[in-house]
C-alpha cells in the first residue's frame, strides 16, 4: 500500500516566495521554499498560527500565484499556466476540503458533490450516479437530498470530502479539514482521508493537531515563511 | 459546461432570489409595456387620421380660413375667420374661373342642441348646399337630401348622421318625424350612412345637415361668412390643377398675394401629415419617456447584478476553486442578468397587450400593436440584459479565486 521513494513527483517547487502588499507595507509569508511531494506520500503541513501554511496550500492549490518561484504539478509547469488553463489542472488533478466547508447552501448534497463534474463537462445523469457513490463512500448514501443546513458539521464534512474525491484526482490538499469538528467528526474525516491514502491518492493536510499530523506519513513543519525540518511522522508506514 | 446547463443554472439563481428578481424585473416590464404601448398609441392615431381623412371624399380640397403659412389649414380652427364667404365658394363654381372644379360645397358649422320628444343631444349642426353628399362622398341610408328649392326658401328640414339618428330616435325610422333646434322645428328628411372612418363615435356620423339658409336663420348669422368650403376637382389628377384655381381666384377676390393670403387650402395628404406630425411629436415624447424608464429598468439590472457578485464572492470562489474558468462563471452571470431582462421583456409584453385590449375605450384612442414593435421589445429587454450584465459578468469572471474564497 505505502509509497516507495521512487514513485514520481507530483508536487515540485523551487525558490517559492509570496510577498504580501498591504497599502506600503510589504510582508513575505513564504521566503523560499524548495520541496518535493511524491505521488501516493501522505504530508502533513504543520508550524504556528501566521507561519504561511495557508499561503503555501493555496499556491500548492493553484488558487494563488508565488510572487517568484517555480512550480511543477505532475510534471506540467503551472507557474506560467492562465487562470483558465488553471482552472482545468484543479478541477482535474486536486480535491480541495476546506476548514469552512464551504458547500453552497442552496443546493442539496449530491448537487453540491458533483459541481466539480459539471465543469468537467460530464453529462448529467453520469454526474448524478457518481455524486451518489462518492457520498455513499462517505457514508452519508441516506443523505443526497438534504441541504447543507441539514446536517451535522461532521456530516458536512464529509459532503465536502465526497466533493473532493468524486472526480478521483491524484491528490487532495485539505487545509484544517477538522478544524471545525469535534473528535468524533475529526476521527470520521480523518478515517477517509486514511483510507483514500490507502487507494493511492497524494493527501497533504494542515493541522494544528499533534494527533492528526501523526496519522501523516511525512510532516513538513514550518515557521516564519521556512521549511525548518521536514521528517517522517512518529507512526510507522513513512516512506524509507 | 455547455449551455443547457448555464441557462438551467441561471434560471435556479433567478428563482432563488424570486422577490428580488421580480422586483428587477419590474422596471424592465414598466418600460417595455409603456414602449408597447405608445408605439401603438402613435400608429393607432396614424391609422384613425387615416381613416377619417379618406372618408371625407376623394379629389377634395378644404378651404379654410386663415393665414396661409398655417399650411395644413387645420390650425387657424374651422370658423375662427370669417374671411370665406358664400360668394367665395360660388366664384369657385364657376365654371370659366375654375375648370377643374367639379363641385363646391360651402358649409358654416356650430354647435347646437337637438330635441325629439323627451331626448336631448348636442351635435354639430352644418349648414351647407345641395353638392355638400356628393363633394363629401356620402350617401343616405333612407329618405333624401335636400334640394335647391329648400334652400331657397330656407325650409325647416334636416338631414341627420347616423349617430345622431339613433341618439335622437332610438324605435322606428327618423324620417318624417320633428326634431327641435332653438325653438323652431325641423322635419327630419332623411339619415347618411356611415362615413365609414373607423372607429365608432366620429364626428362625421354625428352632425345635422341643414340648407345653409336654414342654418344661418336658426343661429342667428347675419353675415355671408362661411367656416369651410369643401372643392371637389374634376379628378385626382386634375387635383393640383384645381388646387391652383382655387387659390388664384381666392387671392384675387380677396385683393392678397398667395404668401399673405387669409386663407388655406388643404388637401387629404396635407391633412395626414400635419395631423401625423402632431401625433408624431406627442409618440416621440411619450416613446422618449418610455426609453427612459427602460433604461432605468436596464440600470436597475446591473445593479442587482452586481450586488449579486458581491453577495456570492465565497460561491464564486469556491466555483473557481473546484473548476470554473473565467469566462464559465462570466457566461454565468450574464445568462441570469439576460434572463431578467428577457423575462422582463415577456411580462411587459404581456402588460402591453393586456394594456392595448383595456386602455382604447378609455382613453378614447385606438391602440395598434405591430409585429415589428413587439419583436422590436423583446430584443431591447434581451438586449438589456446582456448589455447592463456584461460589467458585473466581467467582474465575476475576473475575480481571482483565492481572494473571492477568503472574503467574508
Ligand atoms: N491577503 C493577505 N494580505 C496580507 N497579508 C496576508 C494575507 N494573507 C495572509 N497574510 C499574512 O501572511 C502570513 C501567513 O498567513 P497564513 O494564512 O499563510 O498563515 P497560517 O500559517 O495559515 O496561519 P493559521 O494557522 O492561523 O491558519 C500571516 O502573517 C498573514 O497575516
Ligand atoms: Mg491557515
Amino acid at each position: 500500500m505505502s509509497t516507495t521513494p521512487i514513485s514520481p513527483p507530483i508536487i515540485a517547487i523551487e525558490g517559492i516566495r509570496k510577498t504580501y502588499r498591504t497599502g506600503s507595507l510589504e510582508f513575505e509569508a513564504l521566503c523560499g521554499i524548495d520541496t518535493t511531494i511524491r505521488e501516493g506520500e501522505y504530508v502533513a503541513v504543520v508550524g504556528p498560527s501566521g507561519s504561511g501554511k495557508s499561503t503555501l496550500m493555496n499556491i500548492l492549490g493553484c488558487l494563488d500565484n508565488p510572487t517568484v518561484g517555480g512550480y511543477h504539478l505532475a510534471g506540467e509547469d503551472v507557474s506560467t499556466m492562465s487562470e483558465a488553463q488553471l482552472a482545468e489542472v484543479r478541477n482535474r488533478r486536486i480535491g480541495f476540503v476546506f476548514q469552512q466547508f464551504n458547500l453552497l447552501a442552496g443546493l442539496p448534497a449530491w448537487r453540491n458533490v458533483e459541481l466539480p463534474l459539471v465543469y468537467a463537462g460530464l453529462p448529467r445523469h453520469e454526474r448524478r450516479d457518481r455524486a451518489v457513490a462518492a457520498l455513499e463512500r462517505v457514508g452519508l448514501g441516506d443523505r443526497t437530498e438534504n441541504r447543507p443546513g441539514e446536517l451535522s458539521g461532521g456530516q458536512q464534512q464529509r459532503v465536502a470530502v465526497a466533493r473532493a474525491l468524486v472526480t478521483e484526482p491524484a491528490m487532495i490538499l485539505a487545509d484544517e479539514p477538522t478544524g471545525n469538528l469535534d473528535s468524533r467528526s475529526t476521527a470520521d474525516v480523518l478515517d477517509l482521508l486514511d483510507a483514500l491514502h490507502d487507494a493511492g491518492r497524494t493527501i497533504v493536510l494542515i493541522t494544528h493537531e499533534k494527533d492528526v499530523a501523526a496519522r501523516a506519513g511525512r510532516n513538513l513543519v514550518i515557521s516564519d515563511g521556512r521549511i525548518v525540518s521536514d521528517t517522517p511522522a512518529v507512526r510507522a508506514g513513512a516512506p524509507a | 459546461m455547455n449551455w443547457i446547463e448555464t441557462l438551467r443554472a441561471g434560471a435556479e439563481a433567478v428563482r432563488a432570489h424570486r422577490m428580488r428578481s421580480l422586483l428587477t424585473m419590474l422596471g424592465i416590464v414598466i418600460g417595455i409595456a409603456s414602449v408597447i404601448l405608445t408605439v401603438g398609441f402613435g400608429q393607432g392615431a396614424q391609422q384613425q387620421v387615416r381613416d377619417e381623412i379618406d372618408a371625407l371624399g376623394s379629389n377634395l380640397l378644404i378651404v379654410s380660413p386663415g393665414s396661409a403659412t398655417d399650411s395644413g389649414g387645420l390650425r387657424g380652427g374651422f370658423g375662427s375667420a370669417t374671411t370665406l364667404t358664400l360668394e367665395d365658394a360660388t366664384a369657385i363654381a364657376d365654371d370659366t374661373a375654375a375648370p377643374d372644379v367639379r363641385r363646391v360645397a360651402p358649409t358654416t358649422s356650430s354647435s347646437v342642441s337637438l330635441a325629439a320628444g323627451e331626448t336631448n343631444w348636442t351635435t354639430s349642426l352644418v349648414g351647407t348646399t345641395t353638392s355638400w353628399a356628393d363633394v363629401r362622398a356620402r350617401t343616405l341610408t333612407s329618405g333624401r337630401f335636400f334640394t335647391a328649392d329648400e334652400i331657397a326658401s330656407g325650409a325647416h328640414v334636416a338631414v341627420l348622421g347616423p349617430d345622431t339618428a339613433s341618439e335622437l330616435f332610438a324605435v322606428g325610422s327618423p324620417v318624417g318625424r320633428t326634431v327641435t333646434v332653438a325653438g323652431q322645428q325641423l322635419t327630419v328628411i332623411g339619415v347618411l350612412d356611415s362615413s365609414g372612418a373607423s372607429d365608432s363615435g366620429s364626428s362625421e356620423d354625428d352632425q345635422a345637415i341643414l340648407p345653409i339658409s336654414t342654418a344661418k336663420a336658426l343661429t342667428g348669422a347675419t353675415s355671408g361668412s362661411v367656416s369651410t368650403i369643401y372643392v371637389e376637382a374634376t379628378s385626382q389628377e386634375t387635383l393640383s390643377a384645381a388646387y391652383q384655381e382655387v387659390e388664384s381666384l381666392l387671392a384675387t377676390r380677396h385683393r392678397v398675394t398667395a404668401a399673405e393670403a387669409d386663407f388655406g387650402i388643404s388637401t387629404q395628404e396635407s391633412l395626414v401629415e400635419t395631423a401625423n406630425s402632431t401625433n408624431k411629436t406627442l409618440t416621440v415624447l411619450l416613446t422618449g419617456i418610455a426609453a427612459i424608464s427602460l433604461l432605468v429598468g436596464g440600470v436597475g439590472v446591473m445593479n442587482i447584478m452586481l450586488v449579486s457578485v458581491t453577495e456570492r464572492i465565497r460561491e464564486i470562489g469556491l466555483r473557481k476553486a473546484l473548476g470554473a474558468t473565467p469566462r464559465v462563471i462570466g457566461r454565468q452571470f450574464l445568462v441570469e442578468a439576460s434572463m431578467l431582462g428577457l423575462v422582463g421583456g415577456v411580462v411587459g409584453l404581456l402588460v402591453g397587450v393586456v394594456g392595448s385590449w383595456v386602455l382604447p375605450p378609455l382613453i378614447d384612442q385606438p391602440i395598434t400593436l405591430s409585429a415589428l414593435a413587439v419583436g422590436a421589445a423583446l430584443l431591447t429587454s434581451l438586449g438589456l440584459g446582456v448589455g447592463f450584465g456584461v460589467y458585473p459578468a466581467s467582474r465575476a469572471a475576473r475575480l481571482t479565486p483565492i481572494d473571492a474564497l477568503r472574503s467574508e
